[in-house]
């Protein structure tokens, strides 16, 4: 039988619910915003001009379209404000992802070495916090770090800390708030890859002369390197966007991307530009997927 | 210096929790020896094997490798190397690199590991496939690569793990015979363990048979097959059958035994051995001869052969040999095996056919039952 004929009527209709699923909640919503940008903004109901009306006719489109321009794109460039969020966010985003991989690969790493019968245990332990609602727990946080929260009360009680110290809209309440919220999305796709390592090949490079530290850093990493690579980009992506947790547990200086956004949005009303930084946003995340997607192929290409 | 010993296993035992999984074993393996260990599931070959290589720690008992003790020495500190059952090749590690870690390991200089890697690509007629991952190997080949990283280190001590169990008939008896040559050029000790009798026997020049964590026999393969120390070794080892009775009497070599179901049977007295004591008597099938007389009627007599009498009850062409089950009229049911010289047998025997088994005293073994 040939492969072709593996793949029943049914199940090649099927194979295309992906593709659908991408065009209706992606790429069409995606034009939307992307007509968007291309607008400029108005003091109308939608905010923006130019509005296609299909009743029209062909004239009136063609003249809407001519309307359309990159000013809010060349905005962004021109004005320092929106530079500086990006960089912030990317910087954020990768000093958080740093940390989140340096706490949760020993983590993994643990649980993968666990009794078989403790690791499920230990799973659910770390996916639990999800059972409550995120917003819930980025105000517990605020409850903890003030001025006379549990953080203070505890660092004084051990005497690391005479006086309280400012924890709340702060650079270290902000990451504390990330690390927190993001640590389980690192530590499962770095568990499944761990957990699929076998023992016997730690146990060859140790037969072969490697001490178990190289043993770790010769075999374990090597072939921990797809849950990394899963887990960076898991974080990486989502926090470059965030918007709740700077917004609440931050101070009110330097903006990421995402409060950005917001404030031009909601804020200043201004649809077209919010749009603008929403695609500029998305092409700038496209490179570490299609670099992790690059990656991909070239392992798969090795494997056959 | 062949002959000398390499290995002296002394009193080792292994516990998992109450189970005595290595059960106060002694063994010498000399320098330059293939020795092959054969044994039941689960009788602690493998535990054995991760105590050699220092993945277990034994509980009590010594383990001395060219007269030391190696006890307290960690895995990659041991002059030992094992070919692992599964072959753990480093699946992100090309064919070069995975010959070539231990190499790296022992902090070789770069031309040196080259040459050495190269020499074993050779070894294993790896030639064109060093730049393949192990995923990109066929079955035998992972197999060779995994036997030339374990010798790359010049081993003194090579342990391998059921290393040809997932080998096909054709590539396991060449895999055989090279891994008999190689370990000769080397000058490497083998332990190998298997589950295959005929794999230990061509290649080893000992056996040890296992058994609940001891070893119940050591002996070359002749010795292993002609002469079982006991009734187990002798069902584990190959076919044979069993007749129970007891001694009658003694007459200078021989022993008469009166078996339950066989009638009585004249066999070789190597043994001290008083009269009415239970043993029991043991012949492989390729020893009894079959015909439909018999031998003269005066051999008998002089009590130099046994014959027994019976029907054929089934019968099996195994293309080498012909393997008959015989009902004797006395009530035993026993195997004969028939070597098929000629290609059209015009003198093979049917079932419900009379037929007479005779054997030689000195062809059978007198075992505690
Ligand atoms: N880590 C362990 N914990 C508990 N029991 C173990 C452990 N390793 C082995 N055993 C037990 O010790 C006994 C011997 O195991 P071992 O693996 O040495 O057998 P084996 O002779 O190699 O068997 P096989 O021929 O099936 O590979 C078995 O009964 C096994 O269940
Ligand atoms: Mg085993």
């Amino acid at each position: 039988m040939s492969t072709r004929q593996l793949f029943t009527r049914p199940a090649r209709r099927a194979a295309i619910a992906p593709y659908l699923w991408m065009v209706l909640f992606f790429l069409l919503p995606f034009a939307f915003v992307a007509k968007i940008a291309l607008s400029q903004s108005a003091l109308a109901q939608p905010p923006y001009l130019p509005t296609f009306d299909l009743t029209a006719g062909w004239e009136a489109l063609k003249a809407a379209a001519a309307t359309l321009s990159l000013d809010n794109f060349r905005l962004i460039f021109s004005d320092e404000l929106y530079a500086n969020s990006y960089l912030r966010s990317l910087l954020v985003a990768a000093t958080s992802t740093t940390l989140l991989l340096l706490l949760g690969y020993p983590v993994a790493y643990a649980i993968a070495r666990l009794p078989e019968r403790w690791q499920p245990i230990a799973m659910v332990l770390v996916i639990i916090p999800f059972w409550t609602s995120f917003l819930i727990r980025v105000y517990a946080w605020i409850n903890i770090l003030q001025h006379d929260g549990l953080l203070n009360q505890v660092l004084m009680a051990l005497h690391v800390i005479s006086a309280p110290l400012v924890w709340l809209s702060t650079d270290s309440a902000m990451y504390i708030g990330i690390i927190y919220s993001y640590l389980p999305f690192m530590i499962l796709p770095l568990y499944a890859s761990l957990a699929k390592l076998q023992p016997s090949l730690l146990e060859a490079a140790q037969d072969l002369g490697a001490s178990p530290a190289k043993s770790f850093w010769l075999v374990t990493f090597p072939l921990s390197l797809p849950g990394v690579g899963a887990g960076v980009l898991l974080c990486f992506i989502p926090i470059v966007g965030e918007f709740v947790i700077p917004d609440l547990l931050a101070g009110s200086g330097d903006m990421m991307i995402g409060q950005t956004l917001w404030l031009e949005f909601f804020a200043n009303k201004d649809w077209p530009l919010a749009a603008a930084i929403a695609v500029m946003l998305l092409g700038i995340l496209l490179v570490p997927l299609l670099v992790y997607e690059h990656i991909q192929r070239r392992q798969l290409e090795g494997k056959q | 210096m062949p002959g000398s010993t390499l290995l002296h296993i002394d009193g080792v035992e292994k516990r998992f929790g109450g189970f005595v999984a290595v059960d106060g074993l002694s063994l010498e393996v000399k320098a330059g020896e293939f020795f092959a260990l054969l044994g039941p599931s689960g009788c602690g070959k493998t535990t054995l094997l991760r105590m050699l290589a220092g993945f277990e720690t034994p509980d009590c008992g010594r383990i001395l490798l060219d007269g030391t003790d190696i006890a307290g020495v960690l895995p990659h500190r041991r002059p030992v190397n094992m070919m692992f059952q599964s072959y753990a090749l480093f699946p992100h590690l090309n064919v070069s690199d995975n010959i070539a870690f231990g190499l790296k390991r022992a902090g070789m200089a770069r031309d040196e590991i080259a040459t050495r890697v190269a020499e074993m690509i050779a070894l294993g007629r790896l030639e064109g496939l060093e730049r393949r991952k192990p995923n990109q190997l066929s079955g035998g080949q992972q197999q060779r690569v995994a036997l030339a990283r374990a010798l790359a280190l010049r081993p003194r001590l090579l342990l391998l793990d059921e290393p040809l169990g997932a080998l096909d008939k054709k590539l396991r008896d060449s895999t055989q015979r090279e891994l008999m040559d190689l370990q000769r050029r080397l000058g490497t000790s083998f332990i190998i363990v298997t589950h295959d009798q005929d794999e230990a026997m061509t290649m080893a020049d000992r056996i040890g048979v296992m058994n609940h964590g001891r070893l119940v026999q050591v002996a070359t393969p002749r010795q292993l097959y002609e002469q079982p120390a006991s009734r187990w070794v002798a069902e584990f080892v190959g076919d044979v059958n069993i007749f129970e009775g007891r001694i009658e009497r003694r007459e200078d070599q021989r022993l008469v035994i009166a078996c339950h179901n066989t009638g009585a049977i004249v066999a070789a007295a190597p043994r001290q051995s008083l009269a009415g004591e239970a043993v029991c008597v043991a012949i492989r099938p390729e020893k009894m001869k079959l015909s439909r007389q018999g031998p003269a009627e005066a051999a008998i007599q002089a009590g130099a052969i046994n014959r027994l009498e019976g029907t054929v009850s089934n019968l099996g062409y195994l293309g080498d040999i012909s393997s008959y089950g015989i009902a004797l009229d006395a009530g035993a049911t026993l195997r004969v095996s028939v070597t098929n010289t000629a290609r059209v047998d015009v003198d093979d025997f049917r079932p419900g056919e009379r037929v007479v088994v005779w054997f030689e005293p000195d062809d059978c073994v007198v075992l505690d039952p």
